[in-house]
């Protein structure tokens, strides 16, 4: 019997990208769903009643959710491309790292788009030293995963693609060439590979869309990936 | 840091965190150096071996420190897996482990701190949402005699420590675990039996009078 692999995500959702991504290096065959995240749907809310958000991995109708913890099991349920190294200490510094750039790096960028005046500025500052640190991680290599992505590379992909976007639609620069030469290098390879620019949508359209939603964002500063 | 063989912990004694870690070494066996840390006023060693974060706990092996409790708690599954194993090996039952273990972290330690330094209607809704956590915790536990099933694993390790929070969270905020959550409270007593949780544990008195000295610390009445 062939698996049924399905994805329930939105394209517009750095998060689902992460699990998109993993199935993609990994070649799996699998459905994608699209969510309207206004409108959740009851396969969703079936699959993910705590937290009820995307991304949701469905396979062999078992639901696995939490993009960083769909990628750990795309790379441990699926042969083929190795997502995460098989040194136990360097697995534990991929882990380290993708959870520094959800509780860190995201946080602080999301903030410094969405806030102003001395807010603004304290986001800045912490966002400007969490990318010097998470830039620093590169050390010379062509990804955080070495010579091809990784675990590090999939869960930084917000900064690869997303960053650029917010920080034009927010009216400011933060993540720069100037500043930041290593990490804008790496997001261009990154975003050059095919399993990535499979799943991304086109960058006007992301742009436009979070131009739409500027106003609500900046109210709320909630996300609205969709 | 000298990269000497051997296991060092830089830890805190009444951290939950740093109990996973300890519980997780003496499941294993392992044996380790343990350096109580002063949180007031950092050491050399823990402020290089955690540049980023400089908390608690660290693990160090042969010279390598890893950090974050549970990235610590699953490397030393990995390591040292000739014995007592805490993560399952199927990739399903191993992506729930995760799942739960994600889920007490973003939960518990959060919510159980709003109920001793917030007073009023604010203390009642961290009561009202620590009691739905620890009600979809028993719901997740059921009948099994652990988290992991028949033997001990990777959510017990995440969880047991903050049991002996319980008599804070139920003084501060005036409730039962056990009237709330019978069979969390029996599988509390349960980990006890084992020595890595009973010679880990703090004495949950102590954790109170621990808790009082933050209070104080923080201004809270």
């Amino acid at each position: 019997m062939a698996e049924t692999v399905k994805l329930l995500g939105t394209k517009g959702s750095p998060y689902s990208h992460r699990a998109e991504v993993a199935l993609r290096l990994k070649e799996v065959n699998f459905e994608f769903l699209h969510e309207d995240l206004a409108h959740k749907s009851d396969m969703l809310l079936r699959y993910n009643p705590i937290h009820k958000k995307i991304p949701v991995l469905v396979h062999e109708e078992k639901s696995i959710v939490e993009s960083l913890i769909v990628v750990e099991y795309v790379h441990e349920a699926f042969n083929g491309y190795a997502i995460l190294p098989s040194d136990p200490y360097e697995r534990a510094m991929a882990r380290f790292w993708a959870r520094y750039i959800d509780e860190k790096v995201i946080p602080a960028f999301w903030m410094s788009c969405w806030t102003d005046g001395e807010m603004q500025k304290g986001f800045i500052g912490q966002a400007k030293e969490a990318l010097t640190i998470l830039e620093s991680q590169l050390k010379g290599k062509k990804f955080f995963g070495g010579d091809s992505i990784g675990f590090v590379d999939l869960a930084a992909g917000m900064v690869a693609f997303w960053f650029g976007i917010l920080q034009e639609v927010a009216g400011i620069s933060l993540l720069n060439e100037e500043d930041y030469p290593v990490l804008c290098r790496w997001a261009d390879d990154y975003c050059s590979v095919e399993a990535v620019k499979e799943s991304l949508l086109d960058r006007k359209l992301l742009v436009a869309h979070f131009a739409s939603k500027k106003e609500k964002i900046f109210a709320t500063k909630a996300p609205v990936y969709d | 840091m000298a990269s000497e063989k051997g296991v060092m912990l830089l830890d805190f004694w009444v951290s939950p965190f740093g109990q996973r870690a300890r519980i997780a070494l003496a499941e294993k066996g392992v044996q380790y150096e343990y350096k109580e840390e002063n949180l007031t006023e950092k050491s050399e060693l823990l402020l290089k071996a955690n540049p980023v974060h400089k908390k608690i706990p660290v693990l160090i092996h042969d010279g390598k420190p890893v950090c974050e409790s549970l990235i610590i708690v699953e490397y030393i599954d990995e390591v040292w897996s000739d014995k007592a194993t805490l993560m399952p090996s199927a990739p399903y039952q191993r992506a729930q482990a995760r799942f739960w273990a994600d889920f007490i972290d973003k939960k518990v330690y959060d919510c159980g701190s709003r109920l001793w330094k917030l007073k009023g209607e604010e203390q009642q809704a961290a009561k009202k949402e620590m009691i739905d956590i620890l009600q979809l915790l028993e719901a997740q536990l059921g009948d099994k005699k652990y988290f992991g099933g028949d033997s001990f694993g990777f959510v017990d390790v995440a969880f047991v420590p903050f049991t002996s929070w319980f008599y804070s969270y139920e003084t501060c905020a005036n409730f039962s675990v056990e009237g709330v959550a019978p069979k969390i409270a029996q599988w509390a007593k349960r980990c006890m039996e084992r020595e890595s949780v009973a010679k880990t544990l703090s004495d949950p008195k102590k954790v109170y009078e621990f808790v009082c000295f933050l209070k104080k610390k923080f201004g809270v009445e």
